[in-house]
């Protein structure tokens, strides 16, 4: 295998160097390196690999939307490495075999590492657990399981899911939201609900699941990760949770870091995603926590819908919104535009976390000499205008139109690059 | 004004202009031949997705009386139970050469999306959109109000100021509620909300008075009392007890009607419960408005269309 020189990139602590990459390795960092090919990274920032833990890559079942390929080559333009398929397809991935098919299809579609998350219960039915061992010793070796779209609601079935998961360090990724106080639900509640005589979904039906599962955490001593905060009530709940101690991780979108339920207006259901968008202060608290630690990562909730389903009547309308490829200008508009955070936090939240949460290896390593090159090389000063799709199936982008600034130009995974210049490559698949 | 959605979106010139032109087709209605040829030539397609016959006949006697034609699609019995979209079914009745589109559908923001999406260019009324708005309801409403408070023929240009206003009941499920707040305080009356807290919704943005408690709010003497439908399975929810606790504390009981000053208009969209919301002494009452609501409902929904497709702003009778 031939090798690469990626010269003069900066790293997250902002010194520059060149990093030699050979046979998918970083095999040397140092100055004027020489290799079979010197690509010039001056004023580039050299990241590791994204890693996402929360996609919805749709297949099987749902392969209008968005199929395992085509998120795997939108993550790529993202910057990711590593993606975390979400269970709720069609068949859920509630069993081995299921996960074990979602894997391949990553390995075989060649852009990612595709990480199958297992459901909690069958058919995410929030009853009967699903066979959490089987899907953990299977090849898809599974560590993360999630019943998103729906949260795991029975106090007990939350309970005894912990409970198992621990004896082979899983991780339940809870999707906080208390379905009786949300029946029907269609957009934060609010004086604007009110006003647009749309169901809300209150701020507390989020906080007391996320409350009461802090405390089954504690009392397991089992690992869980809440997705998507939303609310400000929110983060000060898992504040007080990791000031006692408790084994809990939480992840925001970039959609909750940015945007508001204002959009929501003109009934519009490109702005239609559950848990909804909240108010400014809730974004600013959400901002303040992904800054102060207490929120660990960013991650995409990346949720491709076919143009149906979005071009409809608001309460007929599916919920979620895509994210993969606008992600990262999220974090640096929340960590590095603000002047209030740095290059090293977002490499944490966007790739050291979500891979130390997922237990993924060789992913979220440090830049070092012997590591996988799960590499991302991102142009920080480039404003670009977001269209409204590229890789993804789907369109449903609620950034569509807007300039962001920071653009991807190199993902780089296992050595091989898999976006050149900001253009998808085509790969040789595992 | 391209469409009618919501009455947070008139302007006070066009809330009185639509008051004033309503009351010329009232006019008209008093005639012998209640019927204007100035519709002529244009299509009507009344959109119904939920049962509401009252709603959907007096639409169909305004455009009648208009000369306009009429295509009355409702949801029952159509392509609709089979699965069509809101979309899809708008392009196939708009293809048949549509001027306007009265639609009345479960979702909130129905008509929004049926006049915003770039499906169709047509002119949309929004006849009642899950619990959002009923805009007609509102002009209605407003109508009955000048009528009676400022007397015939004295309405022209005139607004609601210096009004008080009690609705009174359901106002979380009320698209009638939403309807009037908004129009009701652009036209300078004063709007006080009562009803049990379980069905009141955040109310910051309407700017309005709250007030929980009926007896309380009808001691200030208020100008007009509006009571709005309960809707008996709101029991079921856990939003009140029981019937006899809703009556005793939030209906419009012999005993309380008593105390109003004579003068106070008594108003109901319907289709009422007598009994539940209402006494039968208040609704057969001379205060009552409920026969003239509706009768006034055909005037305005007239003058909507008018004002929509005529193409012409003043009407020549
Ligand atoms: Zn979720
Ligand atoms: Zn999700």
């Amino acid at each position: 295998m031939s090798s690469f020189v990626l010269r003069g990139a900066v790293f997250a602590d902002d010194s520059v160097a060149d990093v030699l990459v050979a046979d998918g390795r970083i095999v040397e960092i140092g100055n004027n390196l020489q290799g079979d090919e010197v690509i010039d990274c001056t004023g580039l920032r050299l990241l590791p690999g994204f890693v996402d833990l929360h996609t919805h890559l749709r297949e099987p079942g749902f392969e209008a939307s968005e199929t395992v390929l085509t998120g795997s080559q939108s993550a790529a333009l993202g910057g990711y490495t590593a993606v975390h398929a979400m269970a709720n397809t069609n068949p859920v991935a509630d069993n081995a075999a299921v996960v074990e098919m979602v894997r391949n299809l990553g390995a075989r579609a060649g852009y990612v590492e595709v990480f199958p998350i297992g459901a909690v219960t069958k058919g995410l039915e929030g009853a009967q657990m699903a066979e959490l061992g089987l899907m953990n010793q299977s090849q898809a070796q599974v560590k993360v399981f999630s019943d998103d779209g729906k949260c795991v609601s029975d106090a007990l079935v939350m309970k005894r899911a912990l409970e198992y998961v621990k004896s082979f360090d899983g991780v339940i990724a809870q999707h906080a939201q208390e379905p009786k106080l949300t029946d029907g639900s269609q957009m934060n509640d609010s004086e604007l609900s009110a006003v647009l005589g749309l169901k809300g979904w209150p701020a507390v039906a989020e906080e007391s699941i996320i409350a009461r599962d802090v405390l089954l955490a504690e009392h397991t001593g089992a690992r869980l990760h809440i997705c998507h905060l939303s609310t400000a009530g929110s983060v000060e709940v898992i504040r007080w949770a990791k000031s006692r101690g408790i084994n809990v991780t939480a992840e925001v979108t970039p959609h909750h870091l940015m945007l508001t339920e204002q959009l929501v207006s003109e009934y519009n259901p490109l702005y239609k995603v559950n848990p909804p968008l909240r108010k400014q202060s809730d974004v600013l608290a959400l901002r303040e926590a992904l800054i102060d630690g207490t929120i660990d990562i960013i991650a995409t909730d990346h949720a491709p819908h076919a143009a149906e389903l979005k071009d409809c009547e608001f309460s007929a309308a599916a919920f979620g919104m895509v994210g993969l490829e606008t992600a990262a200008a999220v974090a640096q508009n929340v960590l590095i535009e603000s002047g209030r955070s740095n290059w090293q936090r977002f490499a944490e939240v966007m790739s050291h976390n979500p891979a130390r949460i997922g237990r993924d290896e060789n992913q979220g390593e440090a830049i070092a000499v012997g590591a996988v090159a799960n590499l991302t090389l991102i142009d920080a000063e480039a404003v670009r205008t977001i269209a409204a799709q590229t890789a993804s199936k789907s369109s449903n982008n609620p950034y569509q139109g807007l300039q962001l600034k920071g653009k991807v130009v190199h993902t780089i995974y296992r050595g091989q690059f898999t976006v050149r210049n900001s253009e998808l490559q085509k790969v040789v698949s595992a | 004004m391209k469409h009618l959605l919501s009455t947070s979106e008139l302007s006070r010139e066009d809330a009185i202009h639509l008051l004033d032109l309503s009351d010329q087709m009232a006019e008209v209605n008093t005639r012998e031949v209640k019927k204007l040829p100035t519709l002529r030539g244009k299509t009507v397609v009344n959109l119904f997705y939920e049962d509401s016959t009252r709603t959907k006949t007096s639409f169909e006697l305004a455009a009648k009386r208009l000369s306009a034609d009429l295509i009355n699609f409702s949801a029952k019995g159509s392509s609709v139970s089979k699965g069509e979209s809101l979309k899809d079914t708008a392009l196939t009745l708009a293809a048949g050469g549509a001027d306007a589109f009265v639609i009345r559908h479960s979702a909130s923001g129905a008509a929004h999306t049926l006049a915003n999406s770039g499906w169709i260019n047509v002119a949309v009324v929004n006849a009642g959109d899950g619990t959002h708005e009923h805009p007609t309801q509102g002009l209605l409403d407003a109508m009955t109000m000048r009528r009676r408070i400022h007397g015939l023929g004295a309405t022209a240009q005139r607004d609601l100021s210096g009004v008080s206003v009690l609705i009174v009941g359901d106002i979380l499920h009320s698209r009638v509620a939403r309807s009037n707040i908004h129009l009701l305080k652009l036209l300078g009356a004063k709007v006080t909300l009562v009803g049990p807290s379980t069905l009141m919704p955040h109310t910051e943005l309407f700017e309005v008075d709250v007030n929980l408690d009926f007896d309380d709010a009808l001691a200030a003497n208020p100008d007009v009392v509006m009571m709005l439908r309960i809707q008996t399975e709101r029991m079921s929810g856990n939003f009140f007890p029981s019937e006899r606790e809703y009556v005793r504390n939030w209906g419009l009981t012999a005993e309380r009607f008593a105390r109003l000053k004579p003068k106070t208009l008594i108003m109901h969209p319907g289709p009422m419960i007598r009994g539940l919301e209402i006494c039968s002494e208040a609704a057969d009452s001379p205060q009552s408005t409920i026969v003239e609501q509706v009768a006034n409902g055909i005037s305005v929904r007239m003058a909507v269309l008018y004002s929509l497709i005529s193409g012409e702003r003043s009407l020549d009778v």
